[in-house]
């Protein structure tokens, strides 16, 4: 570990160098592997967030009752060392051909998302659908403000709290904001959805009354607990 | 069934990596028991048992159970009709 982030109060990212690390691409996870003196070791998945070719980074939600995010968001100090194993996967996985892209991510879900619109090139229109439940629990939102402009358009929803004066969405997701927001079916975009398993279902099935090829929605589910 | 427990596929592609020494999550397999071809990124998975659980998104069936030991690994993947992995690159 070389350097940490604070993102939110539950959300921290960790700047890694990895021996023998073979560079990952865009959407790909990473496996980190905890061991306790006494032999006992805790395995977990944590989505990449930088761009490939760029210093390895990680970013972890602190989960209550977990075993591994606990350390990594709140102990884990410069120079202290862990296995990891990766990249892995090549489904949640993006190569920008220059056609639109549609993200939708809830929670700490952005975090492979944010890998893309990392790694986008400058001429490739996306679409960001992004759930928090707060203001204050949006990841990367001093970047994701920076970027958003006419190529990188960036739909926030808080659902549980709102500031004064909001002018986003302050609802869960549902069919109605994705047929707002996504591109008609027609134009065949690529399709990225990450969080939660419910948030995800509701996506992918708002998305296919929409007309979607659901071979052509990429999902990727992370649980709610055990991290 | 509680629906927060159900992960998917890519969940356990770097447990499949170390298994079979390839990226598993575009691997296509097939069901025994519906015949249905999928690739496992899109397999219904629960990890939340001592063992990890796999089953078809379309009939449910259980298709794969691994269990890890300290030394050893178990796993049946008697729900399978096939899996076809890509050669490494």
């Amino acid at each position: 570990m070389t350097g940490a982030v604070d993102e939110t109060p539950r959300v921290r990212t960790l700047l890694l160098e990895a021996d023998g690390w073979p560079g990952h691409r865009a959407g790909q996870h990473l496996d980190v592997r905890l061991t306790a003196e006494d032999g006992y070791q805790a395995e977990r998945s944590y989505s990449i967030a930088s761009a490939p070719g760029e210093p390895l980074a990680i970013t972890i939600e602190r989960l209550e009752d977990g075993e591994v995010s606990p350390y990594l968001v709140d102990e884990a100090r410069d120079g202290d060392t862990f296995e990891v194993r990766g990249p892995i996967g090549g489904y949640f996985v993006w190569e920008d051909d220059g056609r639109p892209v549609f993200l939708v991510g809830g929670g700490s879900g952005v975090v492979p998302l944010m890998s893309m619109i990392r790694s986008s090139s400058e001429s490739t229109p996306i679409r960001l659908l992004y759930s928090s439940r707060t203001l204050e629990d949006v990841i990367y939102r001093q970047e994701l403000d920076a970027r958003a402009g006419d190529r990188v358009e960036v739909f926030h929803t808080l659902t549980r709290e709102q500031p004064p004066g909001w002018a986003g969405y302050a609802r869960r997701i549902d069919a109605e904001m994705l047929r707002e927001v996504a591109w008609p079916s027609a134009e065949q975009p690529h399709v990225f959805v990450c969080g939660s398993t419910r948030f995800v279902d509701v996506a992918a099935d708002g998305l296919v009354a929409l007309g979607y090829e659901p071979l052509s929605i990429r999902t990727e589910r992370f649980g709610a607990t055990g991290g | 069934m509680a629906d927060d427990r159900r992960l998917d596929g890519n969940a356990i592609g770097g447990m499949m990596l170390e298994l079979f020494g390839v990226e598993m999550t575009t691997a296509t397999e097939v069901c025994r028991t519906c015949g249905t071809a999928d690739v496992v990124a899109r397999l219904e998975v629960y990890m939340d048992a001592p063992g990890t659980v796999v089953r078809c998104a379309h009939c449910k069936a259980v298709l794969m159970r691994i269990v890890r030991g300290p030394d050893r690994t178990w796993l049946d993947l008697s729900g399978f009709r096939s899996i076809e992995l890509r050669s490494p690159d």
